[in-house]
């Protein structure tokens, strides 16, 4: 009892035991459909490039990773969250390929400009983004959501305006690329690594981490102990909006186009749920970025698994709503209070049948 | 003391007022020639926002308590698909079929209400929750565009004309032209009607304000909170579901993209109209206003022709941008008196 | 039991975890009498409010109310109002966004045949309340459009019209001007001739004494005793709240106290103040200096403070530190410059509760390096061991959540994280409150060791003993306004006189 009380409390308890129950749904789904028990794990080389069904899911869930570093840090400053980055994904997508390919072009072979000033151009769209968002919940004290209720509905439309309501195609290889594959293995793997690392390592040798949870636990303590409760949210909201530029280069690059209508589309739900999953309390405070990560690819390997049972992308958010809604009772405090009454109540049950 | 004061929140009302009327004021200037001063444009704002205005009564309602409902537009698109298919598809009777659609409505509030009131979720999550499982089970009815041309009855319905006494003309051809309202718009003008009367003259009305006001001391004076915070997200869904058959009789159709946004301006409408994020003020009346206003905008950008469809929603994400700022420069103002 | 009687609490006894916050506690009110329960910060008398109006549960002891057969307990404040106690809050648990006759009615309000609520009678019945009362407004308007006082009295008129035998008044006077307070004492008056017993807890000693038949006084969780009003003169009152009767007191002369010249001075505030908190103050203090703020509760000494850390903005005059003049805007000003502030309320605005103690202690210290100069986890564990060990706290280890720990080792931890940033000036507001005797004398130890140092120090404390052993200077403070200091003969006695204030008792 007391061990199973140990585990359950591990603070990547709940990503991982959701990661491990995907994979046993994935292997029952195999043999009862007749395939190799284990051809979930199964990684081959077809074609030059990497190949299989993990891979698949790392590949997939890259943007939600991403989205997941820059969410992880809003939701521990906040105690909100940033409902915003699936639109403004979009919107960055759509800057960039507005500026590759010239405004009102529909479809272009050739740069208008550098790669370079069109990524950068994306990436600083959705960190303006960010910079809006976080303005309004760190300085004037709108709720987090409401706040960024307001790019929610606008970035999308923005998007369309920036690509003269066109779906902007970049057929051109150097922009692929970031979609595409780096040697044999897909590049968004390779930059949502690279985002997480840069992230790590900002939290390992930097105080930002200390800060943002002070913040996020106790603002007015934090404040009298030295730090800028507002600055740091607001810095906060910028990382999230850059997370969700790179995110939405990334998107787009798949697709060699910016398809404003549907890149990012319900992404802020699978960003906030990573959290969730990720054994972070939506209420705020203790973070654990590791687990957020853990929880993106869980994540995607669920949406993934409904795929593959024949679940349509139409409907995966019915089984993702409900998968939500039971991670948050489970958080929540009334739940909790109830569940040690009865468990007391149950120890008391068991007390008296000894004696 | 005598004499009503105007304190902020009437101010709010009444800058929205005057918004709606100088955007009105500005679009007859401007396109008298397309017919932007005919009784029947004014009508026909109505007429499309007939939906919309069922769910501002209803957001009204939850934001007084301090909350939030964004499950609104996908509860409208089940709603219309459930209608479409259910008629076209299965071939049940419209009547029956429109009670089902209220009766979804309530449980899927019932269940929101549970989550808020007595789980203490927020708010936001929940409906998030709630949007995505309304917006999927969209697609588990059909993921296809229905339209609705069979039943004879609910086409009946929406067919309906009501013809207005007055504002008559005569076109360039030399028919008259007499206004008009549809079913949707008395349903929507009732459920107006009725909300406004039941915030005013209910004990129900006044705990939504009270718990809106401070929780804390309207659980003090004895008034059940989570009771309270339950049956506002029921009257959101309920009325978000008469709004979705009002919206069905003006589209005719269900589809998975139905209504995608619609909850934004449902809020942006409310809180045009004077309703604080915060909770404890606010008023229908005011939502009602804020729905003319949306619709106006609309209406503008379509009568413009040249104009993208998104300039609408960017210009109704603006104006929520500048009354958010608004409230909040209030609430400091407020704040600093003390 | 007396007929006059209409509560009585016996024996009342109830423990936070690790204090006694009530020990065996008794609490009589009579019908028609205004009594006042007076006490320290933590003496008890809000728990013991608590107790009655079923927000805290006590432990043993009973109450009784008079009418009701047995003895009462109450599960909640909406369960105490119905057997006729109700409580008035110094903030004012009402609606502000709701008119003036919704809040007197809101939860039985008078119903039309059609079952909706009859404004009209609403109306009606709130004016006749109101000028029952004595005042004549308009109960349609919103409650907000009032000013705190009439807010005050409203919630007052609500809690009289419910047939209440026991009103509460906590602490209902610290926001209001002294005419305000006039037309409260009038109402108080008005519902005491009606029979109304009520229980007014303030720290105004004036007050008290204006309206008051009868005094109780609490301190440290126990009763010290109940007093007719006549009986117990300002003095004595203060003395019986602080704990030492101050005429057996032999007067504890201060050491030396050591001479400080102009070049000294470390801090030179001119006319500082904060609208509603702290009218305009000069304070100078020295390098070595310990300086006493005292004065009641809500008197205005953790206010003064927290002006010159910038915890709460400055408005006025100008403040020097070691002769350049300053300008503080947040707290991480005046840490540049080398201050720090322990804050009174250790849970709201000390510690962060679910941080360990290695990072609550470092925090401070990293503020002020900045977010990109992280502290090496080494220097870190050095700097938590070093307090941990120099503080004694007791703590399962370094990586323990705070707030797992005692209050008394939570507030040693605080004083570690400002110890580490090594300041020239710390202001310690209640660092002893909630510790253990032995504590307390670590605590006062090393605040002299500081001094020794070069060290400037501003303490605050309720305990005047423990002040005088540490201070050379004390500024006295009452009702928002530092009125005096005493620099020469600290004694219990002259700072007594100095904080009861109003001259000489009646």
């Amino acid at each position: 009892m007391n061990k199973l009380k140990k585990i359950t409390g591990m603070a990547l308890f709940l990503p991982i035991f959701c990661m491990v129950l995907v994979m046993a749904v994935n292997i029952f789904y195999d043999i009862a459909s007749g395939n190799f028990a284990f051809n979930f794990f199964t990684i081959s080389i077809r074609n030059g490039v990497l190949y299989g069904r993990l891979i698949d899911i790392l590949n997939r869930g890259s943007e939600i990773a991403i989205l997941a570093v820059g969410m992880t840090l809003v939701v521990s400053a906040s105690a909100g969250t940033d409902i915003s980055v699936g639109s403004v994904m979009s919107l960055a997508a759509s800057f960039c390929c507005m500026l590759l390919a010239g405004y009102g072009v529909s479809s272009t072979n050739d740069l208008a400009v550098p790669l370079l000033v069109g990524v950068l151009g994306g990436i600083l769209m959705g960190c303006l983004c960010g910079a809006f968002n976080g303005f309004l919940v760190a300085y004037l004290n709108v709720q987090p959501m409401v706040a960024t209720l307001i790019l929610f509905s606008a970035a999308r439309a923005i998007g369309l305006l920036l690509c003269n309501n066109l779906i902007v195609y970049v057929r051109n290889d150097s922009f692929k690329f970031f979609g595409g594959y780096t040697g044999f293995m897909p590049t968004p793997i390779i930059i949502a690594a690279i985002c997480v690392i840069i992230m790590m390592v900002l939290l390992k040798k930097t105080a930002l981490g200390l800060y943002i949870q002070s913040v996020g636990i106790n603002k007015k303590a934090s404040r009298i102990a030295g730090l800028n409760s507002a600055k740091i949210i607001f810095v906060c909201y910028v990382v999230c909006g850059l997370a969700a530029g790179i995110a939405g280069i990334v998107g787009a690059s798949r697709i060699s186009s910016a398809d404003s209508n549907n890149i990012g589309l319900n992404y802020e739900l699978d960003a906030i749920l990573a959290v969730a999953l990720g054994g972070n309390s939506l209420g705020g405070g203790k973070f654990n970025l590791a687990g957020s990560i853990i929880g993106a690819y869980t994540i995607q390997a669920i949406t993934t698994t409904l795929y593959a049972l024949g679940v349509s992308s139409d409907v995966a958010p019915v089984y993702k709503a409900i998968i939500v809604l039971i991670i948050v009772t489970i958080q929540a405090p009334p739940f909790k209070a109830y569940m040690k009454r009865m468990s007391a109540k149950r120890a008391l049950a068991k007390g008296g049948a000894a004696a | 003391m005598k004499g009503k004061k105007i304190n902020s929140n009437t101010l709010l009302l009444l800058i929205t007022i005057g918004l709606f009327v100088v955007m009105y004021a500005v679009g007859c200037v401007i396109y008298s020639s397309k017919g932007f001063t005919h009784l029947q444009t004014f009508l026909n704002i109505l007429i499309n926002n007939a939906g919309l205005l069922c769910i501002a009564c209803g957001m009204t309602c939850v934001m007084l308590t301090g909350g939030i409902d964004i499950s609104v537009g996908s509860l409208v698109a089940m709603d219309c698909m459930f209608l479409a298919v259910g008629m076209e598809q299965w071939g049940l009777n419209a009547g029956l079929l429109c009670v089902l659609v209220l009766l979804i409505g309530l449980v899927f509030g019932l269940v929101q209400g549970f989550c808020v009131g007595y789980l203490e979720i927020q708010p936001f999550i929940v409906t998030m929750a709630g949007m995505f499982f309304a917006r999927g089970m969209t697609a588990v009815i059909c993921t296809d565009q229905v339209s609705i041309s069979q039943n004879a009855f609910f086409v009946g319905l929406a067919n309906m004309k009501f013809e207005i006494p007055f504002g008559a003309y005569t076109n360039s051809k030399g028919v008259l032209q007499v206004p008009f309202v549809r079913l949707p718009v008395i349903i929507a003008l009732v459920v107006l009607v009725l909300v406004f009367l039941m915030l005013r003259y209910t004990k129900f009305g006044r705990s939504l304000y009270a718990v809106g006001g401070n929780e804390q001391s309207a659980t003090m004076m004895g008034l059940n909170v989570k009771l309270t915070k339950l049956k506002a997200y029921m009257l959101s869904s309920f009325l978000c579901s008469v709004g979705g058959i009002c919206f069905c009789m003006n589209t005719m159709s269900g589809s998975v993209r139905q209504a995608l946004g619609l909850e934004m301006d449902a809020i942006a409408s409310a809180v045009i109209g004077g309703t604080l994020l915060t909770g404890g003020v606010g008023n229908v009346i005011g939502s009602f206003f804020g729905v003319l206003i949306n619709g106006t905008i609309s209406t503008l950008v379509k009568t413009n022709g040249k104009l993208l469809s998104s300039w609408s929603s960017i210009a109704v994400a603006a104006l929520l941008c500048f009354f958010i700022v608004l409230q909040s420069v209030f609430a400091k103002m407020k704040d600093s008196k003390k | 039991m007396d007929n006059h009687v209409v509560l009585t609490m016996r024996g009342i006894s109830m423990t936070f975890p690790g204090v006694k916050a009530l020990d065996n506690v008794d609490f009589t009110l009579r019908k028609g009498e205004i009594h006042a329960l007076m006490g320290e910060n933590g003496a008890g008398k809000s728990t013991l409010i608590k107790c009655l109006t079923g927000i805290n549960a006590f432990e043993t002891g009973e109450i009784h109310v008079e009418g009701i057969e047995g003895p009462v307990v109450n599960h909640s404040t909406l369960d105490a109002q119905k057997k006729g106690i109700s409580t008035v809050y110094q903030e004012v648990n009402l609606c502000p966004n709701l008119s003036v006759a919704e809040n007197l009615f809101i939860g039985r309000e008078p119903k039309t045949k059609l079952g909706t609520i009859d404004w009209k009678t609403m109306v009606k019945k709130s004016e006749a309340i109101m000028a029952d009362l004595d005042m004549n407004i308009d109960v349609t308007q919103n409650l907000e459009e009032y000013s705190l006082a009439l807010q005050q009295m409203i919630a007052i008129a609500r809690a009289v019209d419910m047939e209440c035998k026991v009103l509460i008044l906590d602490e209902p006077t610290s926001s209001l001007d002294d005419n305000e307070v006039e037309k409260l004492f009038r109402l108080m008056n008005q519902l005491k001739a009606k029979g109304v017993g009520i229980v007014f807890v303030t720290h105004f000693l004036e007050q008290v004494y204006a309206v008051c038949d009868r005094i109780t006084v609490l301190r440290n969780g126990q009763l010290v005793g109940e007093y007719p009003i006549d009986a117990l003169p300002r003095v004595k009152l203060v003395a019986a709240m602080m704990g030492k009767d101050f005429d057996d007191l032999a007067s504890i002369k201060s050491d030396e106290s050591p001479v400080f010249s102009d070049e000294d001075l470390l801090i030179d505030a001119k006319g500082l103040s904060h609208k509603g908190t702290i009218k305009p103050f000069d304070l100078e203090i020295h390098k070595g200096e310990v300086v006493g703020l005292t004065g009641l509760l809500g008197s205005g000494r953790s206010e003064l403070a927290r002006v010159i850390y910038g915890a709460d903005r400055n408005q006025t005059g100008t403040l020097k530190v070691n002769g350049k003049e300053a300008k503080i805007n947040a707290p991480i000003d005046a840490m540049n410059l080398g201050m720090g502030l322990l804050p009174d309320d250790r849970k709201a605005e000390g510690i962060i509760g679910d941080l360990s103690v290695r990072e609550n202690i470092i925090l401070a210290l990293q503020a002020k390096r900045g977010m990109f100069r992280l502290l090496p986890m080494k220097e870190q564990i050095e700097l938590a061991d070093k307090y941990i060990d120099m503080l004694q706290i007791k703590t399962a280890s370094r990586e323990t959540l705070i707030r797992q720990l005692s209050g008394g080792n939570q507030q040693k931890v605080i004083l570690g994280r400002w110890l580490a940033t090594d300041p020239d000036f710390l202001i310690l507001d209640e660092p002893t409150r909630g510790i253990d005797i032995g504590t307390k004398t670590e605590i006062q130890k090393l605040v002299l060791k500081l001094a020794k140092e070069g060290k400037s120090i501003i303490f605050i404390s309720s305990e005047i003993e423990e002040m005088l052993r540490t201070c050379t200077k004390m500024a006295v403070l009452r009702d928002g306004a530092k009125v005096g200091e005493i620099t020469e003969s600290l004694t219990q006695e002259t700072v007594m006189k100095a904080i009861a204030g109003g001259g000489t008792n009646e």
